[in-house]
């Protein structure tokens, strides 16, 4: 990829980092980085593509961590989660073989497993070595008749976010607007409903959440044409541009596919989160909102109500048992916020909240939230993690995978909400899922018991 | 605290119970050279002993009185005698564990009065010893048996201070450990390196991890045990330090035990989870007068690090329990320690440590009486012994299997679950099933107008319908 097109992506208008002095994201500091490259970004922002045949072009160290590493779930296909890579060789790298390499890797891949499309992702060796991994892929398209789509997003180009937009733009440069949607199947038609189209972009179906939210859409009469990526298909993916409004699911990873689509198609776009009831009730207003279908906005005010008084009736038992309790909430990629939101609807308060990844909006929302004494952490190191737990008299720390480690080695009890995570948070059924798993680990007998010191050590205190 | 739940039905349903000789005979596998004999009839003998190679699989030394009708109906104490003199003349055993079953118990046997006769008639066996042990099957269970069996021990082959001139601690290295029927021979394996880990000298009763803990030998076939404790050293049971009584099933034996030697008792309900082991470990240290070495220390830290990343799966697990009480209160108080829910537990027949059990009822059942309980308390997983399988199919349920007996694995006899190590690999076995069969992840949802090509051909309509009577 040219730096000028890395420039480009980097300069992301709709974003408000981009406001700031420093242009753009913010380059990654030698010896004090944490988090993935501009590959990781790319490949995990379009893995969830479930009959997608994903083949990573380089050396093992790229897939052979990598592979199979989500909690992101399928309805069907599950080719999404077979582990393909190029695996290049000292010889291949030396003789240059690489791109003769792939070329037969993509047609052993459409040979063995009929994809609907093979997503090529380039790496560090063989974007160093000069491997034309675009002239690849055409010619593969052309001599295999199967989509093959060169996803150019070696480590080296920057971080992670980087890579989830680069990802973004080889599907809106590829793939989206190469087919029409299917007409709506007749057996679905039901009078006085108008059937909308929408997308949902940036949602992974982490443990299968995606489908506590697509029944909504379904009664309300919304057709998601595609979900980028979460159980998303190929030809799903094709249809995005004929959406009459899309949701930019938390996460701004992908937000360059939404702009880009409002500036090609017209498409409006808001963003929002399906965390907490309030949260995801104001997804479903703001549909409704772009959509301006009366008859629409009138079913979403009745199903909000309904779902509302529903989920309020079952979450009544838990909040009793969680009113009260202190959460120190460090996020990644999951808006503080939204989190925010959904913690107090349970009854939690949120003593304090990072906000490193935050943009101002974001922080003016935790202020509207938390109030204006609201702690925020800049920084999200395991020491001051652990300090601001301290120091606020936290009962629990809700973080990435990647923090539990420090919390439990601390003896502080802890909520994941990172994509490896195995259960589902999201819309109103999600609620009770949180609720069940803030309080099996705040209720846990085993904090007591690894707090106390052994008898033999309580005797020599006293000593 | 547990309600005890009493039989109720007429018929019992794939029993979870084992007998009481068959708890017997496995207590006397735990002495060296030793030979259990049940007096009954042969097929009391050969279930028991099929029972117990498909457990162990090990050859099983187990002998038959062989009563048949005519010593049934005329007296059977002859058929004791005579297999007495044929075991200790043919196999050489040094001791003889001889139970009853439900068969001579019915005819009304007097094992002591036969033993007697036999002493009488052959003096030249001495030498050699008899430990009678009454356990008609129609009482009691497995545990029970096993209990009997060690107290009968105690009885016979420890001497009383007074005569022997034994006195408490003059071994003040030596520590006595009562092992109830819930310890395998991985369990007491690892008690014994706990306690040697503080320079003591334990001597088991019994020691199953000597017998059956599954080794090849030099020889190739012994008629009798190759291993367990040896007579010797229970006669030198009078001097140790201490005793140390794993199970509430063993009561009777420890307090038996204390009486003739005077030796002092520190009692545990079980060695499963941190608390208890604590308290186990500090009794060493104590009885010791050595600090926990640093090695004890750091399992115990690896304990407490599996215990907060097993917490997670284990959490709110709802469980379903089956097994002898000693094995029920061990389960159900490290379960209980890690947040899950026993949400029903059934006992095949009555022990002291259900009085103890911190769950409001246990069931003296079958395990038809589980499969009900557990569906009606929506249970998510079984924990019990082979038998339990079928249930656990029928109930659409993973099996955890613990207890006796465990046919269908290799190597449940030697199932660690004691001890900080123990402990912590049972956590980690029961988190990895709570982990592959989790019960809340969520239902695919197939949207009905999902463009995936999948959908075409199936019935997308049954979503709608849902959605349109939602709405």
């Amino acid at each position: 990829m040219q730096p000028k097109d890395i420039a480009a992506l980097l300069d992301e208008p709709a974003c408000t980092h981009n406001k700031k002095s420093k242009s753009g994201c913010a380059r990654p500091k030698p010896g004090a980085t944490a988090g993935g490259c501009a590959f990781d970004g790319a490949q995990i922002a379009l893995l969830p593509i479930a009959d997608v045949a994903h083949i990573v072009h380089g050396p093992i160290a790229c897939a052979g961590s990598s592979w199979d590493n989500r909690g992101t779930r399928s309805t069907g296909p599950t080719l999404y989660r077979i582990g393909m890579t190029t695996d290049l060789t000292e010889q291949d790298v030396i003789m240059g073989r690489g791109e003769k390499r792939l070329f037969h890797a993509i047609k052993q891949a459409i040979d063995s497993y009929r994809p609907a499309a093979v997503f090529v992702f380039n790496t560090c060796v063989p974007a160093l070595i000069g491997d034309d991994v675009e002239a690849v892929c055409k010619a593969a398209q052309e001599r295999f008749g199967v989509p093959v789509v060169p996803v150019d997003g070696a480590g080296f180009y920057g971080t992670k976010n980087l890579g989830n937009r680069i990802a973004g733009e080889a599907m809106v440069k590829y793939v989206v607007g190469t087919r029409e949607p299917d007409p709506l199947p007749p057996q679905t038609a039901r009078p006085g409903v108008t059937v909308h189209d929408v997308n949902l972009i940036g949602e992974y179906n982490i443990a299968g959440e995606l489908w506590h939210v697509l029944p909504l859409f379904d009664e309300l009469g919304i057709r998601v044409l595609c979900t980028l990526s979460g159980d998303a298909r190929y030809r799903e993916v094709q249809t995005m541009h004929r959406a009459e409004a899309n949701m930019m699911v938390c996460s701004k990873a992908m937000i360059n596919v939404a702009r880009k689509l409002n500036e090609r198609y017209g498409t409006p776009w808001f963003e929002g989160s399906f965390y907490g009831v309030r949260d995801t009730s104001d997804a479903l207003r703001e549909f409704a909102r772009l959509i301006a279908d009366p008859s629409l906005t009138e079913r979403t005010e009745a199903l909000i109500a309904r779902e509302e008084a529903r989920i309020d009736a079952l979450l009544t038992p838990w909040r009793e048992r969680l009113r009260g309790k202190r959460a120190l909430l460090y996020t990644g990629g999951v808006k503080s916020w939204s989190v925010i939101s959904a913690l107090q609807d349970l009854g939690l308060d949120v003593v304090a909240t990072g906000t490193s990844k935050s943009t101002e909006e974001d922080k003016a929302r935790i202020r509207e939230l938390m109030g204006d004494d609201a702690k925020m952490l800049a920084e999200g190191s395991p020491r001051a993690l652990l300090d601001t737990v301290r120091e606020m008299r936290a009962d629990l720390l809700i973080a990435g995978g990647r923090n539990m480690y420090t919390a439990l080695k601390a003896r502080i009890p802890f909520l994941d909400i990172n994509q490896e995570r195995e259960f589902g948070y999201a819309g109103y059924q999600g609620m009770l899922e949180l609720a069940r798993q803030l309080a099996l680990t705040l209720e846990s007998p085993v904090w007591n018991a690894v707090r106390a010191p052994a008898p033999w050590q309580a005797t020599t205190e006293v000593v | 605290m547990a309600t005890l739940l009493k039989r109720t039905k007429a018929l019992t349903v794939n029993p979870l119970k084992s007998s009481q000789p068959l708890g017997a005979a496995l207590a006397f596998l735990g002495l060296n050279r030793a030979m259990p004999l049940m007096h009954g009839s042969q097929g009391c003998t050969a279930f028991a002993k099929v029972m117990f190679v498909r457990h162990f699989r090990e050859p099983i030394p187990l002998q038959t009185t062989a009563m048949d009708q005519v010593s049934t109906v005329m007296g059977a104490d002859a058929s004791i005698v005579e297999a007495l003199t044929t075991i200790f003349s043919k196999n050489q055993p040094r001791v003889i564990g001889l139970m009853t079953t439900g068969l001579s118990e019915t005819q009304g046997t007097d094992i002591a009065r036969a033993v007697k006769q036999f002493r009488a008639e052959h003096p030249e066996f001495d030498e050699h010893h008899v430990v009678p042990v009454n356990t008609p099957d129609f009482s009691g269970g497995l545990e029970s048996g096993f209990a009997a069996a060690v107290t009968a021990m105690v009885q016979t082959l420890v001497p009383p201070a007074e005569t022997a001139g034994t006195r408490p601690g003059r071994r003040a290295r030596q520590v006595n450990v009562l092992a109830g029927a819930s310890l395998t021979p991985g369990d007491i394996e690892a008690l014994k390196e706990l306690a040697e880990a503080f320079d003591l000298r334990p001597i088991m009763l019994p020691d199953l991890s000597d017998s059956l803990d599954g080794h090849l030998t030099a020889e190739a076939f012994t008629p009798h045990t190759t291993g367990g404790t040896s007579l010797s050293d229970i006669a030198l049971m009078g001097d140790s330090a201490a005793t140390l009584v794993i199970g509430p099933s063993l009561t009777q034996a420890a307090e038996l035990l204390e009486k003739r030697t005077g030796v002092p008792t520190h009692r545990f309900d079980h060695l499963y989870g941190l608390t208890v082991v604590d308290r186990f470990v500090h009794t060493l240290s104590r009885l010791a007068e050595r600090p926990v070495p640093p090695r004890i220390e750091r399992q115990r830290a690896q304990l407490q690090d599996a215990m907060v990343d097993c917490h997670f799966m284990l959490g709110q697990w709802r469980v379903a329990l089956a097994g002898e009480p000693d094995h029920l209160l061990a389960a159900t108080e490290l379960l209980q320690g890690m947040g899950a829910e026993v949400v029903c537990a059934v006992a095949p027949a009555r022990g002291e440590a259900l009085a103890v059990l911190p769950i409001p009822e246990v069931k003296n059942g079958d395990l038809e009486d589980l499969e009900h309980m557990a569906r009606a308390s929506g249970a998510e997983v079984l924990i019990g012994n082979s038998h339990c399988g079928q249930s656990a199919e029928r109930l659409g349920l993973p099996l955890f299997r613990l207890g006796f007996p465990q046919y269908d694995v290799l190597g449940g006899y030697q199932r660690t679950c004691i001890g900080y190590r123990g402990t912590r690999q049972l956590l980690f076995d029961l988190a990895n099933l709570a982990l592959e069969n989790h019960s809340h992840a969520i239902a695919p949802y197939r949207s009905v107008y999902g463009q995936k090509p999948e959908y075409r051909n199936e019935d997308t309509v049954h979503g709608l319908a849902e959605a349109v009577a939602r709405a």
